[in-house]
């Protein structure tokens, strides 16, 4: 017997990783179970599993879980490279890059919901930027930005204190 | 659980999201009303000037009232009377369109919202 030639031992962050991004896809599949009243609002529970990674495993962990997410998500769901799937890129590298930054705030003042907000209104403009470029090229797009903006304020609050309570009381 | 910081993001986005609400929806008040006649423009009027007109198109007359500021369609022999169900035309950039009867009614502003329509 010849060892493989590919021979990969996960290490415990992977392990951990793959942990948290299996509980994130299952929450992104409840949700696609509610319905919305308008399209493209979602609660985005799973970006509760990105936010608990980021403030204990740090940015690149968050990266990682965020993007198998993303991709599981839309396997499960049925919508690998739709349209959908691509808004959903689009928002969660936007958001992303924003946690890059704000995850160097001071965190005796910025905790959980701030992370959550910032991430939720880069997630809307991610999304519509690829929208207004690609989907929709039409200005009229704009009407719908303070729509999608008080979503990202409400599901932003309802998501941080959701994060900020489990992080509150750990295990 | 609420820091400092937090708070002052949530007023930051409630202000924000107010402020795009605010831009985005203004409710621009109409100045002219324009008819169009097949394609063609027919009339521009003053919003303000009370009136009701009838425009003759391919299936028979389509009456317009213009009424302080606002404007709506109250006849048209088009099957489906959407422009007439479209009611009071109140802000710049709305518009009804008759159809088959090729009459339609616009609303302008200050500022045009757009470049040109075609129907």
């Amino acid at each position: 017997m010849t060892a493989s030639a590919t021979e990969y031992t996960a290490t415990s962050a992977d392990v951990r990783v793959a942990r948290y991004a299996a509980l994130a896809i299952a929450l992104s599949v409840l949700e696609a179970a509610v319905p919305s009243p308008i399209p493209g609002v979602k609660p985005g529970l799973a970006n509760i599993v990105t936010l608990l990674v980021l403030w204990h495993h740090g940015w690149k962990e968050a990266a990682w879980v965020s993007g198998l997410r993303v991709f599981g998500a839309s396997l499960a769901l049925g919508g690998l490279f739709s349209p959908g799937f691509t808004l959903s890129c689009a928002g969660s590298i936007a958001s992303l890059a924003v946690l890059a930054w704000a995850c160097h705030l001071p965190r005796r003042h910025f905790g959980p919901i701030s992370l959550s907000l910032l991430a939720a209104y880069a997630h809307i403009g991610g999304q519509l930027a690829l929208a207004r470029i690609w989907l929709i090229p039409h200005d009229g797009l704009i009407k719908l930005v303070p729509v999608f903006m008080l979503a990202a304020l409400i599901f932003g609050i309802v998501n941080g204190v959701i994060a900020a309570r489990i992080l509150g009381n750990p295990e | 659980m609420m820091r400092a910081g937090d708070l002052a993001m949530v007023l930051l986005g409630v202000l924000a999201t107010a402020l795009a609400g605010y831009h985005v929806w203004p409710g621009q008040a109409a100045q002219r009303v324009r008819i169009y006649q097949e394609g063609q423009l027919y009339a521009e009027l003053d919003a303000n000037a009370n009136q009701i007109l009838a425009i003759a198109g391919p299936l028979g007359a389509t009456r317009v009232e213009i009424a302080r500021g606002r404007a709506r369609v109250i006849a048209d022999p088009s099957p489906r009377q959407y422009c007439v169900r479209a009611g009071w035309l109140q802000h710049a950039g709305d518009s009804a369109v008759c159809l088959p009867n090729r009459i339609a009614v616009t609303l302008e502003g200050d500022t045009p919202r757009y470049d040109s329509l075609g129907y």
